[in-house]
C-alpha cells in the first residue's frame, strides 16, 4: 500500500513536474502582456532560464513583434495575420487558440534593447539543441551580438561539443564575449587574438567596440589587431578590384578580338563590329525562346546551342557585308569606316523593327547564375565564365592564326599582300573568310555578354569605341595586344573607379589613351617594318 | 595682300554661292516679317527656324570640308567643336536670365540653385557678357583643337587612327558634360533661353535676325575657307592631303599646317554651334555624341569632299531629308541614312558636286575636243583645197 501511494506519488511528481514548468513559462509569458521594457527583459531572462525548447518560437515571435495580449483576460498569444483577424497560438504548447478580431488584442511591444536580450536568450537556449545545425546558428548569433552574460552559456556548450566545426564557431563566440566581460587581461589578450584570426567587417567592428571600453592594458593589442585585420582586408579589396578589371577586361577582349583581326589584319575599320556583337546577342535571345516553347528541358544548354548559331549567322552577315560593299573599298580605310557605319545604322534599325525597341530578356542558365566566396572575394558565377569563356576564344584564336594553313595565308596577306597574291594566294577569298571570322568572334562574344548586359538595339553602340580603345591601345595586327591592352584597360579603370567614380575613370581612361598614341602611335605592340608604312 | 586673298578666294562658283547665300540672308526674313501670313511668298516662321538651324550644320559641315576635304584629316569629332561653341552661347544666354529663372537667383543659373550651390563657379564668370562669351565661342573649340592637334600631328597620328583618337575625344566630353558636378546643367544641358542682347529669342523679329545672321556667318566663313584653298598655303594643303610625306620632304612643317587648318576649322565649328543654340533653344550633351561627328561627315561626304560648295548643299539637303522622313516614316529614316552612307562612298565618292563638277570638265573637254578636230578638219580641208586643185590640173 504504503509502496503502491510512493509510486503514485512519484507518478503524480513526474507527470506534474513539466506541466508546472510549462505552467510557470506560461505566466511569465502573460506577464510579458502587462511589463514596461525594463521588466520584459528580465522576464525574458526568466523564460530562457526555464531551459525549455518550447519556449524558443515564442521568444522568436516575441523579437518579430507577433506577440499579443488579449485584452479580455490578458492572456498572451503568438498572433498571425488571418485576414482581418489574427490566429492565435498557444506559446507554450504551441496549439490554435482560436482567432480574435484584432481589435481584442494589444501589441506586445518590443524595442531593439529587448530584441538583444532575446536573441541572446535564444542564442543560449540554442546552443544546447541537439541539432548541430542549430548549434552552429546559436554561436554564430553570438559571434554577431555578443554578450557578458552569454559567456558562462557559451563555455558550457564549449565543454559538452564534440563537433569541431560547431567547436570553431564556439570558440570564436566565446572570445567575441569575453572581450566585453571582466574577465583578467591574459584571457582577453587571447580573445583578441582569436578575433584577429577571424577577420571582416565583424570583427573589425567588434574590436573598434571593445576598444572603447577596453582598459589601457590591452588597448595596444586591440589596435594592432584591428590594423592588421584592415590590412588583410585592403589587400582583399584589392583583390577583388583586379579581379573585377580582369572581368571588364575580359569583356572587352571579347569585343574587341574579332575588331583586332578585321582591322589588323585587313586594315579596315568596322564601324558595324558591335552591331554583329548586337546580331549575336539576339541570336541568343532567339535560340532561347525556342528552347523555351519546344523543350524546356534544353535550357541549361541554350547558351551552348547559341554558340555556334551565332557564329554562323554574323559569319555569314560578316560574309555578305564584305562581299558586298567592303571589298570595293579596300585602300580607302575612312571611306570603308563610312560605310561600315552606314551598315551599323541599317542592322541597328532592322532589328529594332523586328524585335522592337526595349530590352529582351535572356534569362541565365543555372550553371552560370549565383555566386560562390573565395576567401575576402565574392566571386559570381557568370563574370567567372565569361573569363574563362575569353580565355578560350583567344586561345583558339591564336592556334587558328599561328597554326592552321588557313591562318598561314592571313598572316601572310597581312604582311605583304601582293607578295602574298603572287605566291598563289587567292588574296580576296582570304579576306572574305578573315572578315567573316572577325564577324563570327564578336557573335560568340555577343552570346557572353547577353548574359551581362541589356540585349537591346544599342547594344553594340556601347562596346565599339571601347573595342576600339583596346585595339589601338594594344596594337593593331597583334592578338596579344589585344589581350593586354583589354586586360590593363579593365584593370585600370576598375582601380580608378573608387577614388574618382565610375565616369570620371572613363574619361580618365580615355584621356590616357590620347596621350599614350601620342607617344605610340601604333599601340603597345606594333608590327615593324614595311606594313607598318602601308 | 588682303585684295590678292579676296580675289584668289572668288572664283565663278564661291562668288556665285556667296550671292546665293546672301540673298538668302536678305530674302529669308524680310518675306517672314514683311509679307502677311496669306501671301504665297510668306514664309512661315517654323520654317526660318529650320532652315536656320540647317544654315548651322551647313557651316559645320563647311569646317569637317576644310580639314577632311583639304587637309586629309577625317575629324570625328567635330561635334565637340560645335557643341562647345553652343555651350559658350549657352552660357551666356543662361546668364541674360537673370532672376527670372523658376528659383529667381539673381546671379545663378537653376540647374546651380537645384543643386545646392552658393555661387558661380569660376569658369562662369565673365559669360554675362555679350563679346567675352562670343570670344570663347572662338577660344574654346580653338584651343582644345589646338591642344589636340598639337599633340596628335606632333606625333604623327594619321588617318585612321586620328579619326579614332577624336571620335574618344568627343566621346570623353559627352560623359563629362554628362556629369551634374561639370557644372554645365549635367543631362539636361542649358535651356528655357529668354533675350539675347535684350531681344526675346522668341520673338520673329529675333529669329529673323539669327537667320540672317547664321547665312551671312556661312557666306563669310565660305570666304574664308575659299581664300585658304585657293593661297598658295592651300596649294601645300592639298599637297599634305595627298602625299603627306613628299611635302614633309620638300621642307614644309606639315604638322604646323595641319594644325593651323585644325583649329580655323574647330573655330569655324564653334561659330556654328553658337549660332545654333538661340535658334533651337537649347544645347546638352547630346550634341557631344560621337554619331553626331559622323554625320556631319556624310553631309560632307554627299554634297562633296573638298569642294566647299558641296557640304553646304549635302547639309541642307540631307537635313531636310532628316526632317521629311522622320516625320513622315519614322522607322525608315535609319534605313535611309545607312543606305546613304553605303551609296554615296560606293557610288558617288566625289559628292553631288563633285560628280556634276567632273561632269562639267568631262563636258567642257569634250567640246574643247571637239572644236579642235573640227578646226583641224577645216584647216585640212582648207590644205586639202589648193592639192585638189592641183591634182585637178
Amino acid at each position: 500500500m504504503l509502496i503502491r501511494f510512493i509510486s503514485l506519488f512519484f507518478l503524480i511528481i513526474f507527470a506534474v513536474a513539466p506541466s508546472m514548468a510549462q505552467e510557470d513559462a506560461r505566466a511569465l509569458f502573460d506577464a510579458l502582456g502587462k511589463a514596461n521594457f525594463k521588466q520584459a527583459e528580465e522576464l525574458v531572462g526568466k523564460i530562457a532560464s526555464t531551459g525549455d525548447p518550447k519556449v524558443v518560437p515564442a521568444l522568436e515571435a516575441f523579437a518579430d513583434g507577433n506577440l499579443y495580449a488579449r485584452k479580455s483576460d490578458g492572456a498572451v498569444f503568438i498572433g498571425t495575420a488571418a485576414g482581418a483577424n489574427l490566429a492565435l497560438t498557444d506559446p507554450m504548447s504551441g496549439e490554435k487558440a482560436g482567432e480574435e478580431a484584432k481589435g481584442a488584442l494589444t501589441k506586445v511591444k518590443v524595442n531593439n534593447g529587448l530584441r538583444r536580450a532575446i536573441r541572446s536568450a535564444l542564442g543560449g537556449l540554442t546552443l544546447l539543441s541537439p541539432d548541430k545545425a542549430i548549434r552552429m546558428e546559436a554561436a554564430q548569433s553570438i559571434l554577431k551580438s555578443p554578450s557578458a552574460d552569454s559567456l558562462e552559456l557559451v563555455e558550457t556548450a564549449l565543454s559538452n561539443e564534440t563537433d569541431m566545426a560547431v567547436k570553431a564557431a564556439l570558440e570564436e563566440a566565446r572570445a567575441a564575449s569575453l572581450l566585453i566581460s571582466d574577465r583578467p587581461i591574459e584571457e582577453k589578450k587571447a580573445a583578441v587574438a582569436t578575433i584577429k584570426a577571424i577577420g571582416g567587417q565583424a570583427s573589425l567592428s567588434l574590436l573598434s567596440t571593445a576598444l572603447n571600453s577596453a582598459d589601457e592594458m590591452l588597448k595596444p593589442d586591440i589596435e594592432a589587431a584591428i590594423k592588421s585585420i584592415q590590412d588583410t582586408q585592403s589587400l582583399w579589396a584589392m583583390a577583388q578590384n583586379i579581379w573585377y578589371g580582369l572581368s571588364l577586361g575580359s569583356v572587352l577582349l571579347l569585343a574587341a578580338i574579332g575588331l583586332a583581326i578585321t582591322f589588323g589584319v585587313m586594315g579596315i575599320i568596322n564601324m558595324a563590329h558591335g552591331e554583329m556583337v548586337m546580331l549575336g546577342a539576339y541570336t541568343t535571345f532567339v535560340v532561347q525562346e525556342i528552347i523555351r516553347n519546344s523543350a524546356p528541358g534544353l535550357f541549361d544548354w541554350s547558351l551552348a546551342i547559341a554558340l555556334p548559331v551565332a557564329f554562323l549567322v554574323t559569319g555569314a552577315v560578316g560574309l555578305v557585308i564584305e562581299r558586298g560593299v567592303i571589298r570595293f573599298l579596300y585602300g580607302r580605310p575612312l571611306e570603308t569606316l563610312l560605310a561600315t557605319w552606314g551598315i551599323s545604322l541599317i542592322l541597328q534599325q532592322a532589328v529594332r523593327s523586328i524585335f522592337g525597341a526595349n530590352n529582351r530578356e535572356v534569362g541565365n542558365p543555372s550553371w552560370m547564375s549565383g555566386a560562390f566566396e573565395l576567401g575576402g572575394l565574392t566571386i559570381t558565377w557568370n563574370r567567372l565564365w565569361i573569363v574563362l569563356f575569353a580565355m578560350v576564344v583567344f586561345a583558339f584564336l591564336l592556334f587558328l592564326l599561328k597554326k592552321t594553313p588557313m591562318g598561314l595565308r592571313m598572316r601572310a596577306v597581312t604582311q605583304n599582300r601582293r607578295m602574298a597574291s603572287s605566291m598563289g594566294i587567292r588574296t580576296p577569298w582570304v579576306d572574305a573568310m578573315t572578315f567573316a571570322l572577325g564577324s563570327g568572334i564578336a557573335g560568340i562574344a555577343g552570346v557572353a555578354l547577353s548574359q551581362i548586359d541589356n540585349v537591346s538595339p544599342n547594344l553594340g553602340q556601347g562596346y565599339i569605341i571601347d573595342s576600339f580603345m583596346v585595339v589601338v591601345f594594344g596594337g593593331v595586327g597583334n592578338l596579344w595586344g589585344t589581350l593586354v591592352g583589354a586586360l590593363s584597360l579593365g584593370i585600370l579603370n576598375k582601380f580608378l573607379e573608387p577614388s574618382v567614380g565610375a565616369v570620371l575613370g572613363k574619361i580618365l581612361v580615355l584621356v590616357l589613351i590620347i596621350l599614350f598614341i601620342q607617344k605610340r602611335p601604333r599601340g603597345l605592340f606594333a608590327l615593324k617594318g614595311r606594313a607598318v608604312e602601308a | 595682300m588682303i585684295t590678292g586673298f579676296l580675289i584668289r578666294a572668288l572664283d565663278r562658283n564661291i562668288t556665285v554661292a556667296i550671292a546665293v547665300i546672301l540673298a538668302i540672308a536678305v530674302l529669308v526674313p524680310a518675306s517672314n516679317l514683311l509679307l502677311s501670313a496669306d501671301n504665297p511668298l510668306h514664309i512661315p516662321t517654323y520654317i526660318m527656324a529650320l532652315f536656320g538651324k540647317y544654315l548651322c550644320y551647313a557651316l559645320l559641315a563647311l569646317a569637317l570640308d576644310l580639314v577632311w576635304g583639304y587637309c586629309g584629316i577625317l575629324s570625328l569629332g567635330h561635334a565637340a567643336f560645335f557643341a562647345l561653341g553652343g555651350y559658350a552661347m549657352g552660357m551666356y544666354l543662361m546668364r541674360q536670365i537673370g532672376s527670372r529663372g523658376v528659383y529667381g537667383d539673381p546671379v545663378l543659373p537653376d540647374f546651380m540653385v537645384f543643386l545646392n550651390w552658393k555661387e558661380l563657379p569660376w569658369f562662369w564668370h565673365g559669360f554675362d557678357m555679350f563679346w567675352f562669351a562670343m570670344i570663347m565661342v572662338l577660344v574654346v573649340p580653338g584651343l582644345l583643337a589646338f591642344i589636340f592637334g598639337w599633340f596628335a600631328f606632333r606625333s604623327r597620328v594619321n588617318g585612321v587612327y586620328l579619326s579614332i583618337i577624336t571620335q574618344a575625344m568627343t566621346y570623353a566630353l559627352l560623359l563629362a558634360f554628362f556629369r551634374n558636378d561639370m557644372g554645365f546643367g549635367g543631362n539636361n544641358g542649358l535651356t528655357d533661353f529668354k533675350d539675347i542682347l535684350g531681344f526675346s529669342v522668341q520673338a520673329n523679329g529675333t529669329r529673323a535676325v539669327l537667320f540672317a545672321l547664321s547665312a551671312i556667318m556661312l557666306a563669310l566663313c565660305l570666304l574664308i575657307a575659299s581664300g585658304i584653298v585657293h593661297s598658295k598655303f592651300g596649294k601645300v594643303l592639298v599637297g599634305v592631303r595627298d602625299a603627306e610625306s613628299r611635302v614633309r620632304f620638300l621642307g614644309f612643317r606639315v604638322e604646323n599646317i595641319k594644325l593651323f587648318t585644325f583649329v580655323v576649322s574647330a573655330m569655324m565649328a564653334g561659330i556654328s554651334g553658337a549660332l545654333f543654340v538661340p535658334q533651337v533653344g537649347i544645347i546638352n550633351p547630346g550634341e557631344f555624341a560621337p554619331a553626331n561627328s559622323i554625320e556631319v561627315v556624310i553631309w560632307t561626304a554627299v554634297g562633296g569632299r573638298g569642294t566647299l560648295i558641296g557640304p553646304i548643299i549635302g547639309a541642307v539637303l540631307v537635313n531636310a531629308g532628316k526632317s521629311f522622313f522622320t516625320g513622315a516614316f519614322p522607322d525608315f529614316w535609319l534605313f535611309a541614312l545607312g543606305a546613304l552612307f553605303i551609296a554615296v562612298t560606293l557610288f558617288l565618292p566625289k559628292g553631288i558636286v563633285g560628280t556634276v563638277a567632273q561632269y562639267a570638265a568631262s563636258r567642257k573637254a569634250y567640246r574643247r575636243a571637239q572644236a579642235t578636230e573640227a578646226a583641224r578638219e577645216a584647216a585640212n580641208q582648207a590644205e586639202a583645197g589648193p592639192t585638189s586643185t592641183q591634182a585637178a590640173e
